[in-house]
């Protein structure tokens, strides 16, 4: 067994193990934290895979912001965990028997006689010269640019439709009315009184 | 050598895992958000390693775009979560029958 491959296969037994906590653990709290785990073994087989721009925003954007906000949401919430448990055990040799059947039927078209090293040679490699991001980014930008747009304007609709979703005006707090504050007249700020001056004592 | 079939193998054991969890967890919306969340990081692994072994960068490509999208969809499945959160005090799905006729 080669260094590659046992590298390979710790991670792959680290992922599946997290993932399997992720779905069977009772606090929401812990499900995040091994969520995370999973994104940094995923992150860390990506990197055999050579794909080292993807690993590295996989733990950036993925474990440094959605998982931080996920677990923002999951202590916000005040959530009693109970009643959402219950059916657990009900539901398990359901789900259990649909995933080992979906495992089963995906591993018989994945399997290693369509995709073993017989059928898809295992490529060489790339030098130590090569750069990745710099690969991605000349396609990125040249190519997909349209797209690249489109991703901008989804992630700016995101922004928005969180922030509108989230905010809400409660009548006993003070807000300042930007529109009013800008279009406000002199007049309406001062008074002028006109007034006989007053005798010195 | 890893083969391709190993990784294919890994990303269908994550997906199936992540089915089950949608089973399991019926009840909760956070996890099911993750569950959804693992079954994309599956998908994602799906797209790499036939990126590398088929040496086309298109995979990596739609890869990041699909990064994109998930978090966009994160952060307004957030965001409604804490909105349902404060008008209905529960995150139960057995509880979300106000639509119903």
């Amino acid at each position: 067994m080669t260094f590659e491959r046992f590298v390979f296969y710790v991670f792959a037994a680290i992922l599946v193990y997290a993932a399997l906590r992720v779905i069977t653990v009772r606090n929401p709290v812990y499900a995040a934290l091994h969520l995370v785990l999973a994104f940094f073994s995923s992150a860390a087989i990506w990197l055999l895979l050579e794909a080292e721009f993807l690993a590295i925003t996989l733990v950036l954007v993925y474990v440094g912001a959605v998982m931080v906000l996920f677990l923002f949401v999951v202590m916000m919430l005040d959530i009693n965990v109970a009643p959402l448990r219950e059916g657990f055990i009900r539901y398990l040799p359901f789900g259990a028997a649909v995933a080992l059947l979906m495992m089963f039927e995906m591993s018989l078209v994945v399997g290693t006689s369509y995709f073993g090293t017989q059928a898809v040679a295992v490529p060489p490699g790339h030098g130590p010269d090569y750069s990745n991001t710099r690969e991605l980014g000349s396609v990125l930008y040249t190519e997909y640019v349209y797209a690249f747009e489109i991703a901008a304007v989804i992630l700016l609709v995101a922004i928005v439709a969180a922030i509108a979703l989230t905010m809400r005006r409660r009548p006993e707090t003070k807000y300042q009315n930007p529109s009013e504050q800008v279009a406000v007249k002199r007049d309406d700020r001062v008074r002028l009184v006109s007034m006989e001056a007053e005798k010195r004592k | 050598m890893i083969a391709l079939s190993d990784y294919l193998t890994l990303s269908a054991i994550l997906f199936g895992l992540a089915v089950a969890g949608i089973f399991l967890n019926r009840k909760n919306v956070i996890i099911l958000l993750m569950s959804i969340e693992l079954m994309l990081l599956a998908v994602n692994t799906n797209f790499i390693a036939f990126s590398h072994f088929l040496d086309d960068t298109a995979g990596q490509v739609f890869v990041f775009f699909i990064l994109t999208v998930a978090a966009a969809e994160a952060a307004i499945g957030l965001a409604i979560l804490v909105v349902l959160f404060r008008t209905r005090h529960t995150i139960n799905v057995e509880n979300l029958d106000r639509l119903k006729g």
